[in-house]
């Protein structure tokens, strides 16, 4: 019954989906009122239902229920409750359940704090995300039915897949989808632009805090991503440039030169065909990261259950959604005028090369992550090539490289105007302090290639250069520092940890790719390796039982100048309904490394194959990310968006005394 | 308005490319054993650990190794197949029982069927290593010289059966 009442439910999402993507488009179109009054109701409207759906299968999840294929196919009644209803997008249709879940409430979100938009505007905009619900609707009831039905229902489920049972895939596709989704509120924001002629700095203003909640959570889904992948796969590693990873990645690039670009056409009304062209990018990128995945036109570790008919379902759609918006902005962009003006030297010409270098970047990725496809199609399926991080490292650092340092100088350079000398004198002092630190800390650590220095003069850049910036920022203002300092508004505070974030990430990144060790050993009971100042000793393993395995479960017991400072349990688990086995591994964490040990395969009755790495300075990859998206998030909450819905309610309420 | 086109048309060069790329099968890589000779090995056979197998042995005939274990789901799938292939063709199948508990796997070939002329035990993986296993089911064809012809990564499907393995076995059986 439940599953029929949540088949149901999408059949009626989909019918209000298709109302809400028509009537009130058209009612923009021709100033017709009560069109455009419709969509806020029937977003409501799809967004219950689509709740109802998703509950519906959260719930067979939950209790079992194996008449589900979904749930047969994904689950066992020896899950754990949390996983259970993780399950329920672990499955190539819950997760399209899920996306279209998330689309339904950024949708609800839009209509909610988005009162205040003029009619025509709110209409167009949600009218718009309307139909890009339709096309998924459309597909999760054609192609992807999560409630079919088994008959007779099986006795017991295949399981979740194993790699899928951590604490990261509970949080990791809600996020990751959470920013994937989110850009579609951006992409609707400039088609209801280019529709109604009307691109400028207001336009800019009402989208800039959507798209930075989204560029947030898919910077958060992306880390959780990473995080699940270093603690699950066993070897140690946090990036795989996996296909499936580039396609979340390149809408973050392509999301970030949004956020920026966003920016500049709010202050100064400049880069505006370009700032809808990004948004357009942004979203269409999001999709077809989802067919990338979805379509198993590449292979991936990420391997879900793939079918060439699903593969052109989304292709149709992406013709439509992608082509269509970019007919579009052909048709329309050249009524746009170029706006505000800029001279060579000026911040707007530091964050248009920002931009262009994002850009460049997220092109080279999608070029890395679709060569193989291309040389398989042109060569007709004879030459089968992968491409893998040597190319992407390669190309990566020489283009972000420059990205990093124009970082430093856009944010303390003058809008419409700067000058080198001016610019220089200003940091000159952060440049050389860089540079110093960047030759003596190798000095100090040892060891150190050319990229170990670049990363770290890098990451020391950012962080004088942040410095210099907060200080010119407070030189014009009065009082104590700490007061001068409570002045600044927080969408500029949100900068400035952001940036630090990232200088945080690649202090990280270059670290633990110069520093981290590795040893791959044969352990029998009492053996002990030593790295990175411990010791390592192993004290064999014992059986384990969990849930829904069965595991090995090894005590290893670090010292340190001969003392016991920890004991790890990594473990080697089997899983009981599919028999896959699974590497636990075993890590502590810390501020300036993680130890990381997990069990290889075992040996002979007494020893055990073990990996123990030393990671130093790991944790920073993520904390920068971290910090990344709490940059954004305090921007969010910046006092001027505050202010405008408040003074905006009040002149509402003046206007329509109830 | 041409450059503003230019977006457009590159999408349309892309879509181009994902409407060619669905139609390819990424997972048929082609594994750099084919054209090569058979790894050579011996290991006990499953029901009767006493006596071994080499490859050597089946010189001269047209044969199958079929990759499988016990706790291998997608092996559920395909076993059928091979079961039903097996009375209907004369063409040996051995199996690589793959990483697998001889008992596990004896109850498993009782309870489904044997489609195997034999079956040999690869307990540790060593020689699954030296075909380049990296995922069970995989299915090799090997010809009358001791060389591998065709690699079915994943379960063998009707398809891949009637399409690729039956008209290579044929020619190669007339060879």
């Amino acid at each position: 019954m439940i599953p029929e009442i949540g088949q149901l439910a999408l059949i009626l999402a989909l019918l209000l989906a298709i109302v809400q993507g028509t009537l009130p488009l058209l009612g923009a179109q021709r100033g017709i009122r009560a069109w455009m009054a419709l969509s806020r109701p029937l977003a409501a409207g799809q967004f219950l239902f689509v709740a109802i759906a998703f509950l519906c299968l959260a719930w067979s999840f939950l209790t079992s229920d194996f008449s589900v294929l979904n749930v047969v196919n994904n689950s066992n009644s020896r899950l754990p409750a949390h996983y259970r209803i993780a399950a329920s997008w672990g499955s190539h249709e819950g997760s399209i359940l899920l996306w279209v879940l998330m689309l339904s409430l950024w949708m609800q979100a839009v209509s909610v704090f988005s009162r205040s938009l003029p009619r025509e505007v709110l209409a167009r905009v949600l009218s718009v995300m309307g139909l890009v619900s339709v096309g998924f609707l459309l597909f999760l009831l054609l192609t992807s039915n999560p409630f079919e039905r088994l008959s007779p229902p099986a006795a017991e489920g295949n399981d979740l897949n194993p790699l899928l049972q951590d604490p990261g895939m509970v949080a990791h596709p809600p996020m990751l989808y959470m920013g994937y989704v989110g850009f579609s509120v951006a992409f609707a924001f400039a088609i209801a632009a280019l529709l109604g002629g009307r691109l400028d700095a207001t336009w800019a203003r009402w989208s800039r805090p959507w798209t930075t909640a989204a560029w947030c959570f898919l910077t958060l889904g992306i880390l959780i991503g990473s995080w699940w992948a270093y603690n699950e796969l066993g070897w140690g590693g946090w990036w795989f440039w996996d296909p499936v990873e580039n396609a979340s990645f390149m809408p973050w690039l392509v999301g970030t030169a949004l956020v920026h670009s966003l920016a500049v056409t709010e202050k100064r009304g400049a880069f505006r065909r370009w700032t809808v062209l990004l948004a357009i990018c942004a979203f269409s990128l999001s999709l077809l990261g989802t067919f990338l995945v979805r379509s198993g036109v590449l292979t991936s570790v990420h391997a879900f259950a793939t079918d060439p008919e699903r593969g052109l379902f989304i292709l149709v759609f992406l013709a439509i959604v992608i082509g269509g918006a970019l007919l579009l902005f052909a048709l329309r962009a050249p009524q746009v005028s170029g706006g505000g003006r800029f001279e060579s030297i000026s911040r707007e010409s530091f964050l248009l090369a920002n931009n262009v270098l994002l850009i460049v970047a997220a092109g080279s990725v999608l070029l890395g992550t679709l060569y193989p496809l291309v040389l398989d199609a042109l060569s007709g399926g004879q030459t089968k090539i992968s491409v893998g991080p040597p190319y992407f490292e390669a190309v990566f650092v020489p283009l972000m490289s420059p990205m990093v340092f124009l970082m430093g100088i856009g944010p303390v350079a003058r809008w419409k105007q700067a000058t080198l000398p001016e610019l220089w004198t200003l940091l000159r002092w952060a440049f050389a302090t860089s540079l110093v630190a960047a030759v003596l800390v190798p000095l100090v650590t040892g060891g150190g290639s050319w990229g170990l220095r670049l990363g770290l003069f890098l990451a020391f850049w950012i962080l004088a250069a942040t410095v210099v910036n907060i200080r010119e920022r407070i030189r014009n203002f009065r009082g104590a520092v700490h007061e001068r300092l409570a002045m600044q508004p927080r969408a500029w505070w949100g900068m400035i940890l952001a940036h630090l974030g990232v200088a945080v990430f690649i202090a990280g990144v270059t670290v633990v790719g110069t520093y981290e060790t590795e040893r791959d050993v044969r352990m029998a009971v009492g053996d002990t390796v030593e790295m990175g100042g411990h010791v390592f000793r192993f004290d064999g393993t014992t059986e384990a039982t969990g849930p829904n395995y069965r595991a090995a479960r090894g005590t290893v017991t670090v010292l340190r100048d001969g003392r016991e400072v920890l004991t790890l349990h990594p473990e080697k688990r089997t899983y009981n309904a599919s028999g896959m086995a699974m590497t636990e591994a075993a890590i502590s964490t810390g501020v300036l490394g993680d130890l990381y040990v997990s069990l290889g395969e075992p040996i002979d009755a007494q020893s055990w194959s073990v990996r123990v790495y030393h990671k130093p300075l790991v944790t920073w990859i993520w904390s920068g990310c971290v910090l990344m998206a709490l940059g954004g998030l305090l921007a969010l909450t910046d006092r001027r968006y505050r202010l405008r819905s408040t003074r905006q309610q009040r002149a509402a309420a003046v206007i329509s005394p109830a | 308005m041409s450059r503003f086109l230019l977006p457009f048309g590159v999408f349309l060069v892309l879509l181009g490319f994902l409407f060619v790329g669905l139609k390819l099968n990424p997972r048929e890589v082609p594994s750099p054993l084919i054209g090569k000779p058979v790894p050579e090995f011996t290991l006990p056979q499953l029901h009767e650990p006493a006596k071994a197998f080499s490859p050597q042995s089946m010189r001269g005939r047209v044969w199958l190794l079929n990759v499988w274990a016990s706790w291998c789901v997608s092996c559920r799938d395909e076993h059928p197949l091979l079961v039903d292939f097996a009375k209907n063709h004369q063409v040996a199948i051995v199996g690589l029982n793959y990483k697998d508990k001889p008992d596990d796997a004896q109850a498993w070939l009782a309870q489904l069927g044997d489609p195997y002329t034999l079956s040999v035990s690869d307990l540790e993986g060593r020689v699954g290593i030296d075909f380049g296993v990296y995922g069970v089911p995989e299915t090799f064809v090997i010809d009358k010289q001791g060389v591998i012809r065709y690699k079915q990564i994943g379960a063998v499907t009707v398809d891949a059966l009637q399409g690729k393995i039956l008209p290579l076995i044929r020619e190669l059986d007339q060879g």
